[in-house]
């Protein structure tokens, strides 16, 4: 066998189960799914947000090495937080992270073997959707609330 | 029909495969890192999460004394390594599922891994210099 140049090559050849070869559709063949349904939607919606919280990473690097640079640079970082963008940034990268965080409990249980029927994976996404809505608003509760002290 | 199987047919045994490299080239190590280093993030990102809300509206002063404390220095160093760690780890599958051409996707991956290890320890650095 030569070496594969392109990936998908592994998955485009497949042998029937009478022995005749059959060329699969590419993957991730977005076609076969139905994005509308939760399952598939919190699934893509998993990566999605751990790569919003990847942008808040950035931030967390931003403010940490703002403060050490001293006052200037840290008042760039307070003008950025507290302004329109700054706060729509930090409001998607706080709900973000929260439903990855649940959606990662969540994914967890699977791996241990836990919630794989159709209803429980419905309800457990139904519960993931709700904490994150939840988690959000407390999150902001307590930081509007600090910022007003 | 018996030729055709003969010539599509690999040598190399299912625990060959698995034992030393398989399709990723590392075996689970990568996937159970993936876990164990988001069961880390749990509390930590539960502690951070808290401890910046709390911070909100702080001023540099208030915001350097508060990386300063010791064990907020710890966690926070704790924090940005397991981070990036989980951040390179769960890029680096993205990479790999949706980019095809084989030297697109290792040049990704190391981009990824070098830049999150640069802002790693420039986190850390900044974390040190004001805690120390």
């Amino acid at each position: 066998m030569s070496i594969m140049q392109d990936s998908r090559e592994a998955t485009m050849l497949g042998r029937r189960s009478d022995g005749t070869p059959v060329r699969r559709p590419l993957s991730p063949h977005l076609q076969v799914y139905d994005m509308m349904q939760m399952t598939s939607a919190l699934s893509i919606a998993g990566r999605i947000t751990g790569v919003v919280w990847g942008g808040g990473a950035l931030f967390l690097v931003w403010w940490l090495m703002a403060a050490a640079a001293g006052p200037g640079a840290f008042g760039a970082v307070q003008w950025f937080a507290s302004s329109f963008v700054g706060l729509v940034f930090l409001f998607g990268v706080s709900a973000a992270a929260w439903f990855h965080t649940l959606n990662g409990i969540r994914h967890l249980a699977w791996d241990a073997g836990h919630g794989y029927d159709i209803p429980t994976t419905y309800r457990t996404g139904r519960w993931v959707l709700v904490g994150t809505a939840v988690a959000t608003v407390i999150t902001w509760i307590i930081a509007i609330a600090a910022w007003a002290a | 029909m018996a030729n055709e199987y003969a010539r599509n047919t690999t040598l190399r045994s299912p625990l060959g495969r698995v034992r030393g490299l398989g399709a990723a080239r590392s075996g689970v190590h990568h996937w159970w890192l993936q876990r164990v280093t988001s069961m880390a993030l749990l509390p930590l990102t539960l502690w951070f999460v808290l401890s910046v809300a709390l911070l909100a509206g702080a001023g540099h002063a208030a915001t350097v004394a508060w990386i300063a404390r010791p064990w907020n220095a710890v966690l926070l160093l704790l924090t940005v390594g397991v981070t990036f760690h989980h951040l390179a780890a769960g890029v680096q599958v993205i990479i790999e599922d949706y980019a095809n051409q084989e030297w697109v996707k290792m040049a990704a991956i190391l981009a990824v891994k070098t830049i999150c290890l640069v802002l790693a320890l420039a986190a850390a650095l900044a974390v040190l210099r004001i805690a120390v």
